[in-house]
């Protein structure tokens, strides 16, 4: 997830190093710098933009196509929550609306204490333990109102 | 030799603390002192029964399931080393019901073998696909695959003989075998479960597709979503090149093949195969025309097979136990067995492989063991955000790529979304053209302007402004969605609004809602969702 420290041109050219001789380069830099800085500022447009002989329209054409790159830090941690068919079916909607009057923030949006990012997702792939959560890239399945609620405080005691 | 005990590492059984159960388990078995074993296998499958942790007998694998960590000591104190009784013991695994009745043909080894060994997967006859494939010329193993009847398991279920044939037959310095992984539609998992359970079944696929049309260099695009998945394939691709099943010398053939594994970035329009193919360019993900097909001008503009997971990984069976052995199983054009992915408000959710032809109550009744809530079902959606929903009164139609066209269905990937009672169907309507507006990749104009103009034309009909001439205009742009989009998505998103309206009218007459207090359910009015 987000890393300490802010945006460092040096840092974000030697990942882009790394990847730029690959073939449709362009992805795997852009999720590197996003692992990197937990999201891709729009500082590394120019970098990535020399780097691949491309324009920065084009550059940032892609950034802004893709959901899951990030134009700003995202909270201390992350919580994809899936509001697709098969989650629905086991009261998703609900369960989301309960969890975003708690963090008091809508899907897509960070908590002012910073703590959350709360995202929608379509899909986890766990639909036969609907509903599915996603917290700092670990899955949970059978996300009932307290099953989020547990989720949320252990996450706050280790913020 | 020490007994073996087996705890998934799939991610939907650590989605319900497998990683806890496995480790508790390690943990007692240190401190007891025990001969014992663990090993993290794959899932079977029965997901309602995870953690489902076995026990390897003389009598065959004992199951225990669902296992708590605070129930672990318990196991133990029982003797479930030895395959004992316990109150959470269900019995010879292969016993149970739910396995027993399948035809696991793809998924044979999956929940049975470490998905990382290869020696596991060599001596649960992994790899005889691809000694076979090296004795045959490139025109027998494509001839072997027509054979088979196999379709595409993406949705499409296009031929995927007739598809390598073209790559077979087309001129080029260079072409390329891509793997579909994302799979984005709600209700499927089973290319997950393949991916993190059996990835050298899809490696083995892609190489004996390589091999057979001339590609030498190989990609798996997989979503961003499925990260456990990601981690086994990047794996597991190193452990083939390690012992040279991959790389300059595929297996001492002298014949090379490459893979790679890319991960998508949260577009669902990326599983249509152009969007992929300029995704893993490096662009943005939106659709090409066709002609020309990617079998002819695909990925960098060379020839290039795009084939589902459970296709690529179907291949080494069909290889090992020829194609007649395989067409054999299923009815009709749908030949060969259907990875059913039991969804939803589903009481037994899990994967069931199964010949084509199951019906839909069987799958949802006699696997599934009907809704999870015990409320009465009301509506089933097959095939993803783009598939029908149907009402109890269809629930006899048969899993076949045919029977679900002609009752204006779509079985798709094989996925079954169960609905109890409580589900509105306008609603259900409304999230198909709210999907879509979300996920357009923006180059047709009926599905970027048409999705978003069918959110406001449903909201009108549920708030019942000029209800009967709202649904005529949304039938209408339904027709311009259908006969104007350039690919599935704004092609097949009038499939589940249409099929709601006409099997579930009672949903689209209700009375207005009361309109929302002042400042309540802001949720409901958050549409853009990223």
């Amino acid at each position: 997830m987000s890393k300490e420290q802010g945006w460092d041109a040096d840092r974000a050219l030697s990942r882009i190093r790394e990847l730029e001789r690959l073939p449709g380069a362009l992805l795997p830099i852009l999720h590197a710098l996003q692992d990197e800085f937990g999201y891709v500022d729009k500082a590394a447009v120019p970098l990535v933009a020399e780097a691949l002989n491309l324009s920065h329209a084009e550059v940032h054409g892609v950034i802004s196509f893709y959901h899951d790159f990030r134009h700003s830090p995202p909270g201390k941690h992350l919580l994809k929550m899936c509001r697709a068919e098969a989650c629905q079916s086991m009261g998703c909607e609900s369960m989301i609306r309960h969890v975003e009057n708690r963090l008091g923030v809508h899907l897509g949006e960070t908590t002012e204490d910073g703590t959350f990012t709360v995202d929608a997702v379509y899909c986890l792939g766990n639909c036969a333990l609907s509903p599915a959560v996603m917290l700092d890239g670990k899955l949970y399945g059978r996300v009932s109102r307290e099953v989020a609620d547990f989720l949320i405080d252990s996450a706050q005691r280790h913020a | 030799m020490s007994v073996k005990v087996y705890v998934p590492c799939d991610a939907a059984a650590v989605s319900v603390g497998a990683d806890a159960v496995a480790k508790a388990i390690a943990d007692q078995i240190a401190s007891r002192r025990l001969g014992a074993s663990l090993i993290r296998n794959g899932s079977r499958g029965m997901f309602w029964l995870e953690p489902l942790v076995e026990v390897e007998t003389p009598r065959g694998r004992v199951a225990y399931g669902p296992v708590s960590v605070d129930a672990v000591p318990g196991l133990l104190d029982a003797g479930f080393l030895e395959g004992k009784p316990h109150k959470s013991c269900l019995g010879l695994t292969e016993e149970i019901p739910f396995l027993k009745r399948q035809e696991r043909l793809t998924f044979a080894r999956c929940g049975i073998t470490d998905p990382l060994s290869l020696s596991d997967y060599v001596s649960h006859g992994g790899y005889r696909g691809l000694e076979k494939a090296l004795k045959l010329t490139p025109q027998a193993i494509v001839e072997e695959v027509t054979n088979s009847g196999l379709r595409g398991r993406g949705g499409a279920g296009f031929p995927t003989g007739i598809k390598w044939r073209t790559v077979l037959n087309a001129p080029a310095d260079q072409k390329y075998i891509v793997c579909n992984a994302d799979e984005g539609d709600s209700g499927t998992y089973a290319d997950r479960m393949i991916m993190e359970g059996d990835p050298f079944v899809l490696i083995e696929g892609m190489t004996i597709a390589g091999i057979a049309v001339g590609a030498t260099s190989g990609y798996i695009y997989i979503r961003s979503e499925y990260p456990h998945a990601f981690r086994t394939l990047r794996r597991a691709i190193a452990i083939a090149h390690d012992k040279g099943y991959l790389g300059a010398n595929v297996a001492g053939s002298g014949k090379r093949f490459d893979l790679a594994v890319r991960l998508g970035a949260g577009a669902y329009i990326c599983g249509e195969e152009t969007s992929l193919l300029e995704s893993l360019e490096g662009k943005r993900g939106q659709i090409r025309f066709k002609p020309p097909v990617p079998a002819i001008s695909g990925l960098f503009g060379k020839p290039t097979v795009v084939n589902n997971v459970i296709s690529l990984a179907t291949v080494p069976i069909i290889l090992d136990k020829g194609g007649q052995y395989y067409r054999d199983f299923g009815m009709g054009k749908s030949r060969g067995t259907l990875t059913i992915q039991l969804a939803g408000n589903i009481k037994h959710g899990g994967l069931v492989e199964k010949a084509f032809g199951l019906t839909l109550r069987e799958a949802i009744y006699d696997f599934g063991g009907g809704t999870a809530s015990g409320r009465p079902l009301r509506a089933v959606q097959v095939g993803g955000p783009l598939g029908a929903y149907f009402p109890e009164s269809l629930l006899d139609t048969p899993l076949d790529y045919e029977a679900f066209a002609e009752r204006k269905g779509m079985l798709g990937h094989g996925g079954i979304v169960v609905f109890d009672d409580t589900v509105d169907l306008a609603r259900q309507a409304r999230f198909a053209m709210e999907f879509c507006a979300v996920e357009s990749c923006g180059k047709c104009t009926p599905c970027r302007v048409g999705s978003t103009r069918g959110v406001e034309v449903i909201d009108r009909i549920i708030a019942n402004q000029d209800r009967m001439q709202n649904l005529e205009l949304l039938d209408d742009l339904c027709e311009v969605l259908t006969d104007g989009s350039l690919c599935a998505l704004g092609g097949l998103i009038p499939l589940p609004v249409q099929s709601a309206i006409r099997h579930f009218p009672e949903d689209f007459h209700k009375a207005a809602p009361p309109p929302p207090a002042n400042g309540s359910s802001k949720a409901q009015e958050t549409q853009s969702w990223r």
